[in-house]
């Protein structure tokens, strides 16, 4: 039976009196014991530089050549927080409940309500490191909103505000290695989790430019390693960005909770060719200012999409601004599995604007007009030009999103500033991950699971500007509470050899694959198992799905995976810099969680947030909850083969929010 | 397109590196100069070859973990553009690219274009923070007022992405304007203020150990930066060094 481990007591208590009853461990032992943690984005640096600070000796690894690379240095948009600097109502318990309406009521209502209460105390412990956050002329802190909520409470720095963030912890984490307390393994891959007697007591790494396999004990391991969206090949993840070490550890016992809880973000640039590598997000902010719309009329879809039309001569009444028609009171800031669901909606309707047909406009002229006239106004021009109100709406659009449109210029070669830019959704985020308790552990003790890699805080879908918050709020705010629950255990048990069987077998195993993937001797790249996984899991198991395709994905990932072992060809040595190891590793992972993802999706018999089975619609096309079947977490136990895992529900209890369908109209 | 693939290879760090020379086809104006390499890699291993190493990770552009050096210039003919960004309608049709890595004392060849920059991550270690503690318990946010103007100069000094293009592009392979970014974000800021002069020693100290070399002021840093960084930010840097050294002497 799983136990969450939720507090008693009312909900805005739970937290406070948690922390009061915890288990300290003295500053004297704490440098007695060794923390591992994997991974160093939003959650890794901070939890790393946060223990060392409290004492504990840290060894944190990241298979980056820099911990200052990790994935999360690429979120744009910006990160929540309930501080009501903008005086519209916002509040602790606002943006709990925004956050579990908008995970569409499968998230943890004690743990969402703990990350909206920790959220201000995030912007001011980064404030303090340096973090510049855009700001007003008064000094002050800027907001913006975001989608699925009706107020202000995003704090951002242009569309950089994870790269600024992330270099906030990787400072804190600098001075911590400065000063010795943390060592710092860069360019290192976890490999596997060492479990003995039951507990976490370690991790196998590969030196990543000698090839080494090595051994590092600890009294208790922390993977902080992020989503599994590259599972779909094409995705707005990094390259590098993988699911092995929260995979690793789930076949080592860590349950396995949602897998199918994928989000896809409805702004990003289209699909240009088949050696396309990664697919770029255009941050959701943009949606603020920018309005989404095809058009009306397919003979104006063909005349686009051959170029004898310009968009921005398509008369205002032939434009179809779908999400402001179909959700008057959210408009364009509905949450993403909506618009991301609508764009799909209208391109599979023949409406895509792109000679694929697969892309939607996203405009910014009526934006620019608006901004330009304020501008105006605050300049004191009288009846300015049309011109030069234009010029005045380009340069405030600039001085928001300049670094956004740049991008895209690059990428696509298109002014953004003169013609609307196309869109279409891609895979982003990964609301699924390790289940874990109250206390951040998984079902194995001793190891842990913060940021993305866990399940806990954004049920079926995540709201934008969350996941930055959530990274930071579990590695400075929670683990370093919590974690010393668990190690005043230990406070005697002393080192922890490397020298004992459970090592031997764990290295042994994680040799014995490497050798497989090198010896396979088959012709294939490892890409094109890689492509022809993401395309069974984009068609079958994406923006939506069902149970016919998810029965035939699953055995297409099986045999794909069987073809994987036989024909793969992995080119060099064991013990070299190898980017085809690293990679061939990786993907053997995926071909396994693919297949797990499926058999969830087939298993969870309604629709919700980010999951749209097409069995489980509204007339008007809206997902619809199965509340006395699924309010539960699945979560997965390993068995072996990933579609005969075993199913361990967790039941949510709502006592505080009443169970609605959302609606965003 | 089709183009003539000059490129570094090097099988580790003790190894004698080379020039090998490929040929890649029916390349799309579309792709990415990485993808192209991406095409390129795929044809050495089904020929049964070891493909061309190189780093790369978001390939948007913000990471700095790409750090190719192209025809001569950091990250390619492109400005304000990182390796990734860059796609292959800024090449000719024909044309034969040369492609080698960061060259610097201070970055070590790992294998191909593959180089060693934990130099830079001991420099940021050697001062380049604020030393405030994770408790929860600082001033509210908005308790500090910073102007607007220093605000958003510091935050183009923080759009810093850590690649390296900088030193591989001075002569002198010298990383001034890396460390004045960050010198100069914090000096602009309030929050800097305690440990300004500790922090400019400090790095400084460590990026002459590192054995980076000195600034010469060409200005070639701040043309081959992706992310337009400014000079300035070395003369700011600069002065607070002098500073710093005549405090320390009275």
């Amino acid at each position: 039976m799983l136990d969450s481990k939720i507090p008693d007591g009312p909900l805005a208590d739970k937290w406070t009196k948690h922390k009061d009853n915890v288990r300290l461990v003295n500053p004297a032992n704490k440098r007695l014991i060794d923390v591992i943690v994997v991974g160093t984005g939003l959650a890794g640096s901070s939890a790393a530089a946060s223990l060392a600070e409290m004492g504990y000796s840290v060894k944190a690894f990241c298979f980056q050549d820099s911990p200052r690379r990790a994935h999360s240095i690429a979120a744009q948009g910006g990160i929540n927080a309930a501080k009501n600097y903008q005086n519209d109502g916002d509040s602790t318990y606002r943006l709990f409940y925004d956050t579990i309406k908008g995970g569409d009521y499968r998230s943890r209502e004690a743990n969402v309500h703990r990350l909206a209460e920790v959220s201000a105390s995030i912007i001011d412990q980064c404030v303090m490191q340096g973090v510049p956050f855009a700001r007003d002329y008064g000094g002050m802190l800027d907001n913006r909103s975001f989608g699925g909520v009706q107020v202000s409470r995003t704090f951002y720095a242009k569309g950089q505000t994870g790269q600024q963030l992330l270099l906030g912890a990787y400072s804190a984490l600098s001075r911590q290695i400065g000063q010795g307390k943390v060592e710092m393994f860069n360019r290192h891959e976890m490999m596997d989790v060492v479990v003995v007697d039951g507990k976490a007591r370690g991790i196998i790494a590969r030196n990543l430019i000698t090839g080494e396999i090595e051994r590092h004990s600890a009294h208790a391991v922390v993977l902080c390693t992020g989503g599994y969206g590259n599972t779909f090949f094409l995705s707005t993840n990094a390259m590098g960005s993988n699911v092995s070490a929260a995979w690793k550890a789930h076949r080592r016992g860590s349950y396995f909770a949602n897998p199918c809880y994928t989000q896809i973000h409805p702004t990003c640039i289209p699909v240009s060719d088949d050696a396309q590598s990664k697919l770029t997000l255009m941050s959701e902010s943009l949606r603020n200012d920018g309005r989404i719309w095809v058009p009306k009329h397919s003979k104006d879809v063909e005349a686009i999409r051959n170029g004898s039309l310009k968009p921005v001569d398509l008369a205002e009444e032939d434009r179809d601004y779908y999400l402001e028609r179909r959700y008057p009171a959210f408009g364009n800031l509905v949450p993403r599995d909506v618009a991301s669901r609508a764009a799909k909606e209208r391109c599979d309707a023949g409406m895509g604007v792109n000679k694929a047909g697969q892309a939607v406009f996203l405009d910014f002229d009526s934006a620019i007009t608006r901004y330009g006239s304020t501008e105006a106004n605050v300049r004191g021009i009288e009846n300015p030009t049309a011109e030069e109100v234009r010029a005045l709406g380009v340069a405030a659009v600039e001085a928001k999103y300049g670094n956004l449109f740049q991008m895209y210029q690059q990428i696509t070669a298109d002014n953004p500033y003169e013609t609307p830019m196309k869109i279409y959704p891609a895979v982003h985020y990964t609301m699924g991950g390790l289940w874990v308790d109250y206390n951040l552990m998984t079902t194995v003790p001793g190891l842990y699971a913060a940021g993305e890699a866990n399940f806990s805080d954004h049920g079926a879908n995540r709201l934008g500007a969350s996941a930055l918050m959530q990274g930071l709020a579990d590695g400075y705010f929670v683990l370093p509470y919590v974690i010393g629950d668990y190690l005043a255990d230990d406070i005697r048990t002393g080192a922890i050899s490397t020298d004992s069987s459970e090592f031997d077998e764990a290295e042994k195993s994680v040799t014995a694959r490497i050798d497989a993937l090198l010896n396979c001797g088959g012709k294939t790249p490892v890409d094109d198992f890689h492509k022809k996984l993401g395309q069974i899991m984009w068609n079958k198991c994406g923006m939506s799905r069902n149970a016919i395709g998810l029965r035939e994905a699953i055995t297409e990932i099986q045999a794909l995976r069987e073809r994987f072992y036989k024909e793969v060809c992995v080119p060099g040595r064991a013990d070299q810099f190898n980017q085809e190891l690293d990679k061939a590793g990786r993907v053997a992972d995926f071909l396994e969680l693919g297949e797990l993802m499926c058999k969830d999706a087939l298993e969870r018999n309604e629709s919700c947030g980010g999951h749209f089975r097409e069995e489980y619609q509204s007339e008007d096309g809206e997902a619809a909850r199965d509340d006395k079947g699924y309010t539960h977490v699945s979560n997965w136990e390993y068995t072996g083969v990933p579609s005969e895992a075993a199913l361990h529900k967790e039941e949510l209890v709502f006592d505080n929010v009443e169970l609605k369908t959302r609606s965003y109209k | 397109m089709d183009f003539t693939l000059k490129i570094w290879r090097q099988e580790g760090p003790q190894a004698v590196g080379h020039m090998a020379t490929y040929q890649v086809t029916d390349i799309s104006d579309e792709m990415s100069f990485l993808e192209m390499i991406d095409v390129l890699n795929d044809q050495l291993v089904r020929s049964g070859d070891e493909p061309v190493a190189f780093d790369h990770d978001c390939r948007e552009g913000i990471c700095g973990m790409c750090s190719m050096f192209i025809n001569g210039e950091a990250h390619g003919p492109n400005r304000l553009t990182t390796t990734c960004q860059l796609h292959m309608r800024s090449f000719k049709n024909g044309e034969t690219i040369t492609i080698e890595p960061w060259r610097a004392a201070a970055f070590p060849v790992i294998r191909d274009l593959v180089v060693d920059r934990s130099s830079m991550d001991r420099i940021i270690q050697s001062g380049g923070y604020v030393s405030v503690n994770t408790n929860g318990n600082t001033v509210d946010a908005n308790a500090l007022p910073i102007p607007k103007p220093a605000a958003d100069e510091a935050f183009e000094a923080a759009v810093c992405i850590g690649c390296g293009a900088c030193v591989a592009t001075c002569k002198n392979a010298s990383a001034m304007l890396f460390v004045a970014a960050k010198v100069s974000q914090l000096a602009l800021l309030p929050q800097g203020q305690p440990e300004r002069t500790a922090r400019v020693e400090g790095m400084v100290e460590q990026m002459d150990l590192e054995g980076f070399g000195n600034c010469t002021n060409t200005g070639a840093c701040e043309v081959e930066c992706p992310m337009g960084i400014s000079l300035d930010h070395i003369a700011r840097m600069n002065r607070d060094y002098l500073t710093a050294k005549v405090a320390n002497k009275g």
